[in-house]
């Protein structure tokens, strides 16, 4: 077998575990049995040679063994009744040309908001990003067993209450979309933070989302704000694990091809006519890659941010950026009228940055001392450390 | 699939509490009532019996062999289920959108969707 055959394997994962999920009727059933094909197909393929079509082998192979499993277990009657009929209509299927692709299914019901937050990440990596369950344990700091029960438990929900295997119907859809979104970036925002492997795995979910939903402009700005942010990467901490802030960044160190991927993918979504807050951030994101940057530009994208998402976050994002287009006083001001951020350690460190450049200099001072009480990680703490000593 | 559906009626104004039940207007009030009537005669759905509220509630314990009541409901009062219906669906989905009709929901309070068993 070829040397990417794992790589390979992992492509297909996705596609033939969201087949037999949609034959099958079961997460569970459909799982054990996808295992069960990739593993004969690691056996058998070096000798025998890959087949012309490995999805639909594996499919078949799975599809075959769920239904010898399900025989054996002769006590579930019904259930084996009911596979025989879908074994019918599986025969029939194994001579059409393709399978259908269910990914976009497995995607829904993986992030249905009947499943927790967590539930829906591990979910998700799971069956759609083929990571193991010890793999997905590591990224997220938890044992190995708890990974499982989250996984198993999971399972059994969608089960139990009947979460369908379904793309939702169109007046559904804005929601439900907005879920599968906010999964995938909660995974990249995981691995920005320095666990680069969930990083890309968050890309490759997004893109296959943006493949499956060609016309929506809102996994299209997924793609392209991932891509942008992913691309500065490099730049984000120094040789010795300080964080650069984006001003004082070598662009040399920026990825240039992901930088015009992103830039791509965000047209694709603005010519969808995406006004959606993932195609905005995207926007933001890239004017961020500019030089020099566009502040006035950047501060009205976040204000219409703002405005589409109701945050208090955005808010101070948007007072930054009126800061460098407008002056300190006015980003100042903004920050003021932001509510509810109070125990948010960025909105004392951006007002201690702004006191300093107006030379207020002892409220600068109280409000970093405050910055630096909420901070829990380091290179942040050295970061308004440093911040600290530069004021008189 | 079948649903039972649980009503949590939480901080919801109900005729149980003529005080609270008085700020609606009475077009809410009718209102509500004719939204109750449209859930119970709708497809699918087998309503369930009226309940008093749960401060007319008794729990029961048994504890050393010994039967323990306390006045109330199990849970805080405002928590305590409201009423329920069983709802036939096919999926989850359509059971969620079945909840959200239910007046508690807007109100206030919550409604619980649990799956029954099937079988035995």
């Amino acid at each position: 077998m070829v040397a990417s055959a794992e790589e390979a394997f992992r492509d297909e994962w996705g596609r033939v575990l969201a087949a037999l999920i949609g034959i099958l009727g079961d997460f569970e059933l459909a799982e054990e049995a996808a295992q069960e094909a990739f593993a004969t197909a690691a056996e058998r393929w070096p000798h025998e040679g890959v087949p012309s079509n490995p999805a639909n082998w594996l499919v078949t192979t799975g599809r075959n063994r769920a239904i010898d499993a399900l025989r054996r277990r002769r006590t579930l009657a019904e259930k084996t009744r009911l596979l025989e009929a879908e074994a019918e209509r599986a025969t029939e299927m194994e001579e059409a040309e393709a399978i259908p692709d269910e990914r976009l299914e497995l995607l829904f019901t993986c992030c249905h908001p009947a499943l927790s937050t967590k539930a829906q990440v591990a979910l998700t990596l799971r069956t759609l990003g083929g990571l193991t369950t010890a793999e997905i344990a590591r990224a997220f700091l938890v044992a190995e067993p708890t990974m499982a029960q989250r996984l198993v438990r999971a399972k059994a929900k969608i089960k139990a209450a009947g979460i369908p295997f379904r793309v939702p119907p169109d007046y559904l859809l804005p929601d439900r979309l907005a879920a599968v979104t906010a999964t995938i970036y909660l995974i990249f925002n995981e691995g920005y933070g320095g666990r680069g492997e969930l990083a890309g795995e968050a890309i490759r979910l997004g893109r296959a989302l943006a493949e499956l939903m060609p016309d929506e402009p809102e996994a299209q700005g997924l793609v392209a704000l991932m891509l942008l942010l992913e691309a500065r990467r490099g730049a984000r901490f120094d040789g010795s694990g300080e964080i650069v802030l984006l001003a004082d960044q070598d662009r040399a160190l920026w990825d240039a091809a992901g930088v015009a991927a992103g830039r791509a993918a965000l047209d694709r979504a603005l010519a969808l006519h995406g006004r959606g807050p993932y195609v905005v951030q995207a926007a933001i994101a890239s004017l961020h890659a500019a030089e020099p940057r566009d502040w006035e530009q950047i501060a009205a994208l976040y204000a219409e941010l703002a405005r589409l998402t109701d945050s208090p976050v955005v808010e101070l994002n948007r007072a930054v950026a009126a800061a460098e287009a407008y002056g300190p006083a006015t980003g100042l001001a903004l920050i003021e009228k932001i509510d509810g951020l109070n125990s948010y350690r960025y909105l004392h460190a951006a007002r201690g940055e702004l006191l300093a450049r107006i030379g207020r200099t002892e409220e600068a001072r109280a409000a970093f001392a405050r910055a630096l009480e909420l901070i829990d990680d380091e290179p942040e703490r050295r970061l308004i450390t440093r911040k600290l000593r530069a004021l008189r | 699939m079948r649903y039972i559906m649980l009503i949590n009626q939480g901080d919801s104004p109900t005729p149980a509490d003529p005080e609270r039940w008085a700020t609606l207007s009475e077009a809410e009030q009718e209102q509500i009532g004719a939204d109750y009537q449209a859930l119970n005669q709708a497809p699918g759905v087998e309503p369930g019996p009226w309940m008093q509220p749960p401060e007319a509630a008794t729990t029961v314990r048994v504890q050393d062999g010994r039967t323990l009541t306390t006045d109330g409901p199990f849970v805080e009062t405002k928590e305590a289920l409201g009423g329920f219906f069983f709802f036939e669906a096919d999926d989850l989905d359509a059971a969620i959108e079945m909840a959200a009709r239910v007046p508690a929901a807007r109100l206030g309070g919550a409604v619980e969707v649990r799956p029954l068993k099937e079988g035995w």
